[in-house]
């Protein structure tokens, strides 16, 4: 059996109902990662992985019936989990082993789950093509030409390759559904605060979170209801109720109203996206949606207002990267100073290098105002108009990328070329509501892209169903 | 000296009286084994959160209130990045734009001292400089403290008076129960700003702070020394320079640490980790209500109320444990002009004598011997005596009294007395007859004293005495 053709929810029935078992499955998908070591999706395989997977078969033998029990899952590089390595892609952590366990991973463990493997990344989630690992690129899972987008490229790699059928990744300007968007697989930045950030590498707390790539968006819903919660340790975690995401998926769209944006509709003219978008919208009116012509008179200047809060933030997150306690030491320094300097020189990549300093130059003092105060005034902003435009909507649909995944190399040298990819996806982050990229089109190489589907703060339920008919009745 | 005005400014830092850090559940405690208070979230592991322990926030209204601080209603923890090895995160999480308290101020004898604000924040850890081998090491287990700073504005003239805003700030926060200021643990530490200006000149000198002092007898010097150094340098014709320094208590000078222009850029930012903290009206005024009487109030209370004399009011209301004591003692037992009394003859100058501030007597123990003196069950003699074992040995203060021959009690002292007159008639008619029969009624008490081994009541005595000889 093609265990990688299989939904999430079917392997769970299978596991469930004893007809295939978790020892089996799990070696299946390693052997599947060692096959496809081309693509470096990958980092680690956990060693105790099949331990894992026997523990479970025997919790299921024993009438355990987990929501999880059995499944192998991959994590982003940068989630915790007690005794084994978590690196974020970096140099600086080559062999920092976590202390404790990420709520995340507390969560799917409880639910039965065997934690496989973690994947590659953009260094410390910083990037957009998963180019900016210390341990080599990460290859597009259908054109290795391309790159797989980032900073989760590896999980959403590894999700369309089929070596597991979900892995974890983070979003802090658009790291999951951007890399969802270039390797056709579904993935979702839930509402600020849905799931912890508790022992998630920080890289931009007040925009980041925890979200995960699947293949189906009913796959997706089954998975967040696991992941979702208010956690003790996260006081930014909402202690807020915890839907079951799966049966508010109704397969129709009857009377939902949908947003368009004017500012994003006037961007996507002649982009690779331009045609899907509107044929999408066309194809949502026509199966019972109303479409509502709204705007949000900011939404150009999210870019730079995500390029000034989510650096300033890094610069002080990863000042515990120091040198001192569990980061790499250089080997060459004689005195505390040389022991920051040097350790922070040697570790840390290019990029993580350029938003530190970009984040130390907007705090500091005498242009605080004009950058980082003036980036907050301006999400208020921003807030505020979505608060007027989900007055009218129930989602709003916005393409994921400008079109198919690009070439590896072609963007390294321009970082702004780089920093203009997020330019759909960084809308969710500061407002802090979900988004989810579902496959929807083809770009002019044939290679597949995705449409996000936004909605107001803590609407996943709403985001899933429309999401779920686009995937199951577009382009069919 | 008198040419130039000295300008002081404070800042006071104390660790505040929590059972746990303040953004992690670990113990807050002083002089467990290095690194055993510790957690993710106090050594700064990657992706740990803080969570905010509101008995800081608490405690620290409970601060401002007492110096009559407004409470914001909405305080913003903020982020001040720095690197030190002793900062695990690399940035202390303290409050800049909106801290718990704003305003407020102490009265000392000669001005008033505006206090600027208090803020919440946590402390560092400690670098332990080991062998040379060995190295610096750090040690965690004070890193995550609760800690506020309290800032005054530049209204301090002397060292003598920076001396006095601390002592009186340092019985508010011990009053209080919200710090305990243990200086030699380093629970209160100060930093002092300080410049000099030509006599009356409204124009501001250029400053110079002097970090972490730790004692007030350090504040004293390091204040004398360093105004005195700026001076000499005007008086010179010189110019003071913006800087940190350092004092050095050893060698009695303060040396230059840090100048202006490499002075450091903090960047602080909202932490986004922490949620803003409302506090509500009605937050404060329940806090409020929990606020004990500060010293000044007490000293008013006890001498209007309990008739205690300015002196005794004032030697009482100087310490806590003290104040403590007394109101328990006086609780037990209704007349607290006796039990100062005691307080001050006898357990106060025990203390001085000991050198040792432990009271070694019970309040309730004081009680109960009041008690059974008014009670006329025992003399005074055999009530200094119990006092005194007590305090020895902590021993129990009935059976003491029972064994110290117990005290006499009115029935047989009745027949002592009544004994005593029957073999003494020669004594009784000399009674009758004499021309000063206050002294033969002076000889039946000391008969009726030397009888009972002083352990009689002697107003008891004097009055059966009385009734037997009519």
């Amino acid at each position: 059996m093609k265990f990688e053709e299989l939904s999430l929810l079917e392997i769970v029935d299978l596991l469930h109902s004893q007809k295939l078992s978790s020892v089996e499955l799990t070696q299946y998908f390693i052997d599947r990662i060692n096959d496809r070591k081309e693509l470096n999706a990958v980092l680690e395989i956990y060693d105790d992985a099949i331990e894992q997977a026997k523990h479970a078969d025997e919790r299921i033998k024993n009438g355990f019936r987990g929501k999880l029990a059995g499944v192998p899952i991959l994590i982003k590089d940068n989630i915790l989990f007690k005794g084994k390595k978590a690196s974020c892609a970096s140099k600086f952590l080559e062999n920092y082993v976590a202390q404790y366990n990420s709520t995340v991973v507390d969560k799917m463990l409880a639910e039965g789950a065997v934690i496989l493997g973690r994947t590659n990344m953009d260094e410390f989630a910083m990037g957009s093509s998963t180019e900016n690992s210390a341990y080599g690129n990460t290859l597009n899972a259908i054109d290795p030409m391309r790159v797989p987008g980032g900073s989760s490229g590896g999980s959403a790699c590894a999700v369309r390759a089929g070596l597991c059928p979900v892995a974890l990744g983070t979003d802090t300007g658009g790291s999951i559904r951007q890399p969802a968007s270039y390797n056709g697989v579904v993935g979702i930045k839930p509402t600020y605060g849905r799931v912890s950030r508790y022992g998630v590498v920080a890289y931009a707390s007040s925009i980041e979170q925890v979200g995960l790539f699947t293949k189906t968006v009913k796959d997706n819903a089954y998975m967040l209801s696991i992941l979702s919660g208010g956690s003790q340790n996260d006081e930014t975690s909402l202690k807020v109720e915890v839907p079951d995401y799966l049966a508010q998926i109704k397969g129709n769209i009857k009377g939902i109203k949908v947003g368009v944006l004017k500012e994003v509709s006037d961007a996507v003219k002649g982009l690779d996206v331009e045609k899907t978008y509107f044929d999408l919208i066309e194809f949502l009116k026509e199966n019972g949606a109303e479409i509502v012509y709204t705007n949000m008179p900011h939404f150009a200047l999210t870019l730079p207002c995500y390029y000034i809060i989510a650096p300033a933030e890094a610069s002080s997150n990863l000042g515990r990267f120091d040198g001192i306690k569990y980061s790499r030491r250089s080997v060459t320094a004689s005195n505390v100073d040389e022991i920051y300097v040097k350790s922070r020189s040697e570790g840390f990549g290019k990029e993580v290098k350029r938003r530190i300093m970009l984040g130390n130059f907007v705090l500091s003092s005498g242009y605080f105002d004009a950058y980082y105060n003036k980036a907050k005034k301006l999400q208020q902003k921003l807030k505020k108009e979505a608060e007027e435009v989900f007055k009218s909507c129930d989602v709003i649909i916005l393409p994921t990328t400008t079109g198919e995944a690009f070439e590896i190399g072609s963007k390294t040298q321009d970082p702004i070329a780089m920093y203009k990819e997020d330019l759909f996806t960084i809308l969710a982050n500061i407002l802090g509501v979900p988004a989810l990229s579902v496959p929807c089109g083809k770009g002019s190489h044939g290679l597949p892209f995705g449409m996000q589907v936004l909605a107001d703060c803590l609407k996943e339920g709403q985001v899933y169903n429309v999401a779920d008919y686009i995937q199951r009745q577009y382009g069919r | 000296m008198q040419d130039y005005d000295i300008v002081i400014g404070l800042e006071v830092h104390a660790e505040l009286k929590t059972k746990s850090k303040v953004f992690c559940s670990c113990k807050n405690q002083f002089g467990s084994l290095p690194n055993t208070n510790c957690c993710p979230v106090c050594v700064g592991l990657p992706g740990a959160l803080p969570i905010l322990n509101k008995k800081a926030v608490e405690l620290v209204i409970k601060a401002g209130l007492t110096i009559d601080s407004e409470i914001n209603n909405l305080a913003v923890f903020e982020r001040k990045n720095y690197f030190y090895p002793d900062l695990a995160k690399a940035y202390q999480i303290s409050q800049l734009v909106r801290p718990i308290c704003i305003g407020g101020h102490i009265d000392l004898k000669s001005r008033r001292v505006r206090i600027n604000r208090i803020h919440l924040e946590e402390d560092a850890g400690k670098l332990v400089h080991s062998s040379q081998a060995i190295g610096t090491l750090i040690d965690y287990n004070r890193g995550g403290v609760p800690l506020m700073e309290l800032v005054t504005e530049p209204d301090i003239t002397s060292a003598d008076e920076a001396v006095e805003f601390l002592t009186n700030l340092r019985q508010r926060y011990i009053f209080a129960d919200v710090a305990e200021c243990k200086m030699e643990q380093g629970g209160m530490r100060c930093d002092v700003n300080i410049s000099v200006k030509p006599k009356g000149s409204n124009v501001l000198g250029e400053r110079t702070e002097m970090k972490n002092l730790n004692s007030f007898k350090s504040v004293h010097r390091a204040i004398t020394y360093e105004a005195n150094r700026q001076i000499e340098i005007l008086k010179n014709g010189g110019k003071i320079t913006q800087e940190t320094r350092k004092w050095d208590d050893n060698h009695g000078k303060s040396i230059s640490m840090r100048k202006k222009e490499t002075s450091q850029d903090y960047r602080y930012f909202p932490d986004p980790d922490l949620l803003a903290v409302e506090i509500s009206h009605d937050e404060v005024e329940t806090i409020r209500k929990t606020l004990p009487m500060m010293p000044e109030q007490l000293k008013e209370r006890y001498i209007k109320e309990y008739g205690l004399s300015e002196y005794e009011a004032n030697i009482i209301t100087k310490d806590k444990a003290i104040v403590d004591y007394y109101n328990k003692a006086i609780s037990l037992y209704k007349n607290p002009k006796i039990v100062a009394n005691w307080l001050l003859t006898d357990i106060l100058s025990k203390i001085k004598d000991e050198q040792d501030s432990q009271i070694k007597i019970s309040p309730e123990d004081l009680a109960r011997i009041l008690t059974l003196l008014e009670q006329s069950k025992i003399s005074r003699t055999v009530a200094k005596d119990i006092f005194a074992k007590v305090w020895q040995d902590s021993a129990n203060v009935d059976q003491l009294a029972k064994s110290l021959g117990g005290f006499v009690d009115d029935d047989s002292l009745q027949n002592i007395v009544k004994n005593i007159v029957e073999n003494n008639q020669k004594a009784v008619s000399d009674y009758h007859t004499s021309e000063t029969p206050e002294k033969v009624f002076r000889w039946f008490v000391g008969q009726v004293m030397k009888e009972t081994k002083g352990k009689a009541n002697a107003q008891t005595a004097e009055k059966i005495i009385k009734e037997l000889l009519k």
